[in-house]
């Protein structure tokens, strides 16, 4: 943050923090919806956009946390205190040991491990019917109350996912402006060149995929509370596709960019199909567009754009 | 301690080509040593042998008396060994300064400091900037390495290695492209390189090599033909038959 762009930080705060004055219910829940899909696209960026690394299996994280949670909530009557905890921590694990398997090679080898991967996730969430409820899904689920504030009402769990989504997206880029972060970027650029410079490129990229998942954990977490219901359709490689999707259209390696991207694919998913019956060749035309007016996404698309402008 | 490095027996081979035969040398404490040979001899693959981006099929490689052949390429960074690549090998969108710090980054414990801002360790900063004034690149630190000449990019490669600290240095090609007056720079930034830091060069610009080697090895469809002193390899016959010509 700058001293120039301090007045859009404040304007922007004061507009998110006084949303709910004017934004009706349906407006409060899609905008939950996109702090949601911010941080799970966000998360995906440290690895796509900062690490090079272009996964199709980050739904995976989004799913498990939100499996997990439910299932120690429904089958083990463990407060939201507990399961929270319990799900980030089997989600980070799982991460740690799919990591280990998948980094065992980059490019398509990764994308195809990952795939492969979240699918054996997919198929066990469908599958295994005693644990999951396969099809029907897991429903009755509940919100937390923190500090005894209520979540089920759509403001509420506005400020308490905008909350969240502020800090994740806080410590996300902090991660990608450290040190470490310095040298993820390396990794992704020359990492030939990155390991004589005594850079353990594999445990670089190895706690950059825990980490990446940790925060699709929270994503799931949140994704839990506010759908009170899961399904195995949220662990799909649809779902996978979609946040990739919104990290390449934002702008991949941004820290806005996926935040955009979220964005763009919630608003044209929930507002647009209220109106247009096939959203979703809408949402392949923008795409289509963004791919040739900004080939490298929205945000750094927008900054070329404007200051070309201001050049004249 | 009795070499910088000791190869002994090395073996490579791509798809049952062998690219390096039963290659042993060895490179005592501080010493400038050349490799030279045609193109296809395999030199940089000798190179990637030491650093680890290859691994032999067969043979050791000693650095400092360690047994380092097992040991992953940022290990062997660690253990005090750096290299220059034929092919110019930076971070063209970052600037001079990052691409150092990212060299002095790699043997710090700092590299592993997950949330502090990489901005306010000035120290790196100022650091990164000394070492880039020892090859005359500091006014140009803030610059990215796509706006700075080929040269100077060459310049930025040896510092690169340099802000290392090697004990050992491999230099492949660092003339390779160059102009006259930039080849005089190099050279001098070259023969400035402390005493205590072994150095091995791969240079087909044979009028400056050659004044700065002390041992030459010249290899041959990765077998080593002759090795010596400077005027031992430059007299031998094979010297001028294989590399030299008539």
């Amino acid at each position: 943050m700058t001293r120039r762009s301090l007045p859009i930080w404040i304007v922007l705060g004061l507009a998110l923090a006084a949303f709910p004055l004017f934004g009706g219910d349906f407006y409060l829940n899609l905008a939950s919806q996109i702090f949601i899909a911010a941080i799970f696209a966000a998360s995906l960026n440290l690895l796509v956009g900062y690490g090079g690394l272009v996964s199709l299996g980050h739904a995976s994280w989004i799913g498990l946390a939100a499996y997990t949670s439910a299932w120690l909530h429904l089958r083990l009557g463990l407060g939201h205190s507990l399961t929270a905890p319990m799900a980030l921590g089997v989600t980070t694990l799982t991460a740690a040991v799919f990591g280990w398997i998948a980094l065992r090679a980059t490019g398509l080898g990764f994308l195809m491990i990952t795939l492969a991967l979240s699918q054996v996730l997919w198929g066990t969430a469908y599958r295994w019917s005693a644990v999951t409820n396969g099809d029907s899904g897991l429903a009755g689920l509940t919100r937390p109350s923190p500090f005894g504030v209520d979540l089920e009402r759509p403001a509420a769990f506005y400020y308490f996912s905008l909350l969240v989504a502020i800090g994740a997206l806080w410590l996300m880029a902090r991660f990608v402006n450290s040190p470490f972060g310095a040298a993820l970027r390396g990794t992704r650029d020359e990492p030939r060149r990155m390991g004589a410079l005594g850079h353990d490129v594999w445990l670089v990229r190895w706690i950059t995929f825990v980490y990446s998942a940790f925060w699709g954990a929270v994503a799931g977490l949140l994704f839990v509370y506010y759908h009170k219901y899961i399904h195995p359709t949220t662990l799909s490689l649809t779902n996978s596709a979609e946040a990739l999707l919104a990290v390449i259209a934002g702008g991949a390696g941004t820290l806005a960019g996926p935040i955009v991207g979220a964005a763009i694919v919630l608003i044209l998913k929930n507002y647009v199909s209220a109106y247009f019956e096939r959203w979703n060749m809408l949402l392949g035309m923008v795409f289509v567009l963004i791919v040739i007016f900004m080939p490298d996404g929205v945000v750094p698309g927008l900054r070329r754009y404007w200051l070309r402008w201001r050049r004249g | 301690m009795s070499a910088a490095l000791r190869l002994s027996r090395l073996k490579k081979a791509f798809g049952g080509v062998p690219a390096m035969n039963d290659v042993s040398l060895e490179v005592a404490l501080g010493e400038r040593h050349l490799i030279i040979g045609p193109n296809g001899a395999g030199k940089t693959t000798l190179f990637n042998l030491i650093t680890g981006d290859l691994t032999a099929d067969a043979g050791t490689i000693h650095l400092f008396d360690e047994d380092i052949s097992r040991l992953r390429s940022h290990q062997r960074a660690h253990r005090g060994l750096a290299r220059t690549y034929q092919i110019i090998t930076l971070f063209p969108k970052d600037s001079l300064e990052h691409n150092i710090v990212l060299s002095l980054l790699g043997l710090s414990p700092l590299r592993w400091a997950l949330f502090q801002p990489l901005a306010s360790h000035t120290d790196l900063q100022a650091e990164a900037r000394r070492v880039l004034g020892m090859v005359g690149l500091e006014d140009r630190a803030t610059r990215s390495i796509g706006q700075v000449s080929y040269g100077e990019k060459r310049r930025v490669e040896i510092a690169m290695a340099l802000a290392q600290r090697p004990k050992l240095l491999l230099l492949d090609e660092p003339l390779a492209g160059l102009s006259r007056e930039e080849r005089v720079a190099v050279k001098a930034l070259i023969a400035g390189i402390p005493r205590d830091v072994a150095v091995v060069m791969i240079e087909h610009d044979m009028d400056t090599a050659l004044d700065l080697a002390e041992r030459i090895t010249v290899l041959h469809y990765g077998r080593v033909i002759v090795e010596g002193s400077r005027a031992e390899v430059v007299a031998d016959p094979r010297t001028r038959e294989i590399y030299l010509g008539n």
